[in-house]
């Protein structure tokens, strides 16, 4: 609480320091005669950030810092008997400590020695604390002064506000490369824990799906195979841009090519509406409504269809795709410049005969470029498979059994009681790893293929 | 294409040269001609099959939701007197805090009044209540009475006590939840000609239920613990969102105040600054990749990141919300860059013309205008991470959570991990229901979102 006290009153330290800058900027420029270099807003900023930056970061220093440092002073002082107990009775010890220095207390009598540490503690504390306003202020006041003192008018103020600003911007989109140097790392390096207990050979051609909450060493490498689970990824895959690349493509020809704009105003942002569904709802509709429903049709004409199997999810799959598809081949057939359809109007072959033959085959890098999208989509969706697909690692072609894949064993090896060193969790990042690699492949690939396609036509 | 092979088709020339063989293949031209024109209604038929096959997933998929979900907003409850009779109710007086007493043993002394709370018999109390409105031989079969309410009810009871202790000895009419099977019974959704012993109720339960809805007491009324409960496992008619909608909210909190001001800088950096480079097109093309990474990959990177070198804790909205907002900032940037580059070139020469410096063009001038499309882009970015679950399930968020998260690190749920839990839950016929009307409420925040990014959208669009 107190921290975002003191960062109030940094702020409001800056409003003055703000205040005297523009003042004092003001009062120079008028004393000397000469014109200011900048706005006098600029040097009210200058001076602001001279006042709270520096304190900002002192406090920063002081967060991070603080709790180790006292812990560590206490913990020197403690009597020799009790530093030498291995860390977990240390720690306990510790919390004890820091209960009796809150003045919250500590069921029973604490000892003496506790007593002692606690008061020590408090101590340390309040003068770190007292330490810390005091340098704060004393870099504001200095920082803030600095500025106000060597103000003149030749002195640039807006250039060194903006160079500030321009810090701020890079070190923002600094953050995309961060977010994915993160994955790569985080995923690497506990893969490669998983990789001390499992031979990647054994991993990635492994036929066999059936990790058990063994204890390490007793054989627990047969079954980490990834192939059922790849497999299962591709079935639902396939099954899905089954269902969407012919539903998507057929829609978008028609929005781009036939429908009348009003049927396009309706019909459009109505399809979109499936791109936004949050995908557990999917996964609810597949579980509750189309899986009865198959099981239901498939009893009907003989056929023994699971109610969660591979075509339940596929199939649910398939639908929230369309709108990628049809979206983006909408944009890609739409691009196909006049001239062409034009020409072979003029020969004379008829509208669809124009787009079967020269809008499509003109479109298509564009549409592979979408459909590969799309396959990334797939193959990194999580929550339908999870509700839908039935969770049977098997290697079995059949669609209508049930299926297990990649995402939906990264959810079940990371949920429930975790313990993180153990293969049994590890394997997830391996399985991140592949999923993460399979889908920067198609990005990459799709994202060009659709550059390309766009220049082509610019 | 291949009907040079045809000379009468390839040049009009030839036609006239030889009116002979043109009549020839006009014939044949014609001949195909309903051929052909069958072809593109047929085509233009499987076009319009395709839209309306979209638009009827769009209406299958509501449909069913709505049709499930919203008859678990009303939920049938027993309204009674309540006797909280001084013989049942036995605890001490609330304690004061004494002078020279530490908190520690103050706060033992309250925890010690509060177990002595929580021993008292409370079934008994409504089981009394109940017994007061149904025939005396009811009183035989007091198991079945106090099934009728959900057993949730009785902490509710202690906590009316413990909030006024002097209620003790006191009649209050009270609105009692009835229990998860009766809300099922009464809405008809069971096949009431099954044998004895699939029906969830006994024989006696439904008698005392028919009488009770005779006097009027057992009624259906919105149902407003969906709304104000949190989630519970042991009471599965007073099971609600509380605790997953502040969840919800502390996360899009963090999300608001972290994605979109870094998303926004980094795509004011990108297109208004930076120099074409190297770096910079390595950081677009790094953009591009993140906004099309699986979701469940940010979850891992959040699991490995902040759970296990971080030490954070399991199931924190605060985990949450950062691993949400590396999961929508390549949405706001790619929307806001979309957003700056529409805005003409013209404005920024007039504002250097004049002497604006490149930062005082972009505040003074660029941002205000593409204020609208930034907004746009960030409310949509926020409604994708309130929807999304599977990164939840990796930091914890599957953990069943039965209180309100206090603050960002407290243990908590989501409104989708929410409707995740209830969907696996065994009693089947009530949280199907139940998982809908969640659904609903998803959606209804879910399309409220994207309404006011549509408004504002129409409401501020400029053409250039």
């Amino acid at each position: 609480m107190s921290t975002i006290w003191l960062i109030v009153a940094i702020l409001t330290a800056m409003g003055f320091a703000y205040q005297f800058g523009t003042v004092k900027s003001r009062r120079v420029a008028a004393a000397s005669g000469a014109k200011l270099h900048s706005l006098p807003t600029h040097y009210g900023v200058l001076v602001a950030l001279w006042c709270g930056l520096p304190a900002l970061a002192v406090l920063l220093f002081f967060w991070v810092f603080e709790g180790s440092i006292i812990r560590a002073l206490v913990t020197a002082e403690l009597p020799e008997a009790v530093r030498t107990l291995p860390t977990a009775q240390l720690a306990v010890i510790l919390n004890r400590i820091v209960a009796l220095a809150t003045g919250f207390g500590v069921a029973g009598t604490p000892e003496a020695f506790e007593v002692e540490a606690a008061a020590r503690m408090t101590q340390l504390k309040n003068t770190g604390y007292l330490a810390m306003i005091a340098v704060m202020a004393a870099v504001a006041v200095i920082g803030a002064s600095l500025v106000l003192r060597s103000m003149s008018p030749k002195m640039r103020a807006r250039n060194q506000v903006e160079r500030v600003v321009m810090i701020a911007l890079v070190l923002c989109s600094g953050v995309a490369i961060v977010t994915t140097v993160g994955i790569v790392l985080s995923m690497l390096s506990e893969a490669i824990r998983f990789f001390n207990f499992v031979h990647p050979f054994d991993f990635f051609f492994g036929t066999v799906w059936n990790p058990r909450f063994a204890t390490v060493g007793t054989g627990a490498s047969g079954g980490y195979g990834l192939l059922p689970l790849l497999w299962g990824t591709v079935l639902i895959t396939i099954i899905a841009m089954l269902v969407a690349v012919p539903i998507g493509l057929m829609t978008a020809v028609y929005m781009a090519e036939y429908a009348s704009p009003a049927v396009r105003a309706f019909a459009k942002p109505i399809i979109e509406v499936l791109a936004g569904i949050p995908t557990i709802v999917y996964g609810f509709f597949a579980l509750t409504v189309v899986g009865p429903f198959l099981a239901s049709a498939g009893a009907m004409i003989g056929i023994e269809i699971r109610a969660t199997s591979a075509l339940t999810a596929g199939l649910v799959m398939g639908i929230m795709i369309i709108p990628f598809v049809s979206s983006l081949s909408d944009d890609i057939i739409t691009q196909v410049p006049r001239a062409m359809r034009d020409g072979s109007l003029g020969l004379g072959a008829t509208h669809s005969e124009t787009i079967r033959r020269v809008v499509l085959p003109a479109a298509l890098p564009g549409i592979v470029g979408a459909f590969l999208l799309a396959v990334s989509r797939a193959i990194g969706e999580t929550m339908i498979v999870v509700l839908a697909a039935g969770n049977a690692p098997v290697l079995q072609a059949n669609p209508l059994q049930a299926i297990s894949t990649i995402t939906v064993t990264i959810v079940n090896q990371l949920t429930g009681d975790i313990d993180f060193t153990s293969p049994q969790s590890l394997v997830a990042f391996a399985l991140g790893l592949t999923l993460f690699t399979m889908t920067l492949g198609l990005n990459v690939v799709a994202l060009y293929i659709v550059r390309k396609y766009r220049e082509q036509y610019e | 294409m291949s009907t040079t092979s045809d000379p009468s088709l390839a040049s009009p020339a030839a036609d006239a040269a030889a009116p002979k063989a043109a009549s020839g293949s006009t014939a044949r031209v014609r001949g195909s001609l309903g051929r052909r024109h069958a072809a593109e209604r047929r085509f233009r038929l499987v076009g319009m099959l395709a839209v309306i096959l979209g638009l009827s997933f769009v209406a299958i998929l509501f449909g069913t939701i709505l049709n499930k979900g919203l008859p678990a907003f009303w939920q049938a409850s027993i309204t009674v007197p309540v006797t909280f009779d001084p013989n049942i109710v036995k605890i001490p007086p609330y304690p004061q805090p004494q002078q020279g007493e530490s908190p520690a043993a103050y706060e033992a002394e309250v925890l010690q009044w509060r177990t002595a709370l929580a021993g008292v018999n409370w079934g008994r109390i409504i089981e009394n209540a109940l017994l007061a409105e149904l025939p005396p031989d009811a009183a035989k079969n007091r198991r079945d009475v106090s099934r009728l309410v959900t057993s949730g009810e009785r902490f509710r009871l202690r906590d009316l006590v413990q909030e006024r202790p002097g209620l003790v000895g006191q009649t209050v009419t009270v609105k009692l939840l009835a229990d998860a099977n009766v809300d099922v019974w009464v809405k008809g959704n069971i096949d009431r000609s099954l044998p004895d012993r699939q029906l969830p109720l006994t024989p006696n339960q439904r008698r005392y239920v028919e009488i009770l809805q005779e006097k009027g007491l057992l009624t259906e009324s919105f149902s407003t613990s969906l709304f104000f409960n949190v989630d519970s496992r042991a009471s599965p008619a007073s099971a609600g969102l509380a605790g997953a909608f502040v969840g919800s909210l502390y996360m899009m909190l963090i999300v608001i105040l972290l994605s979109v001001p870094i998303g926004v800088a980094a795509a004011i950096y990108l297109e208004e600054f930076a120099p074409k480079n190297r770096l910079t097109d390595l950081i677009e093309i790094n953009i591009n990749n993140l906004a099309a990474v699986p979701s469940i990959v940010f979850g891992l990177l959040g699991a490995a990141v902040f759970i296990i070198w971080f030490r954070l804790p399991l199931s924190a909205p605060l985990v949450g919300g950062l691993v949400l907002t590396l999961m929508t900032l390549p949405t706001i940037i790619i929307a806001t860059r979309s957003t700056l580059r529409a805005i003409p070139p013209s404005i920024r020469q007039a504002a250097v013309g004049l002497g604006a410096s490149r930062v005082q063009t972009v505040t003074h001038h660029v941002l205000p205008l593409a204020l609208p499309g930034i907004l746009t882009g960030a409310i949509i970015g926020v409604a994708q991470a309130l929807g999304e679950t599977a990164p939840l399930l990796l930091i914890g968020m599957s953990a069943f959570v039965a209180n309100v998260p206090a603050t960002p690190m407290d243990q908590s749920t989501a409104l989708p991990v929410q409707i995740y839990l209830w969907q696996g839950n065994e009693l089947r016929n009530f949280f199907e229901a139940r998982t809908s009307a969640a659904i609903i409420v998803l959606l209804s925040l879910m399309i409220v979102l994207n309404g006011l990014a549509i408004f504002l959208r129409k409401r501020f669009e400029s053409r250039w």
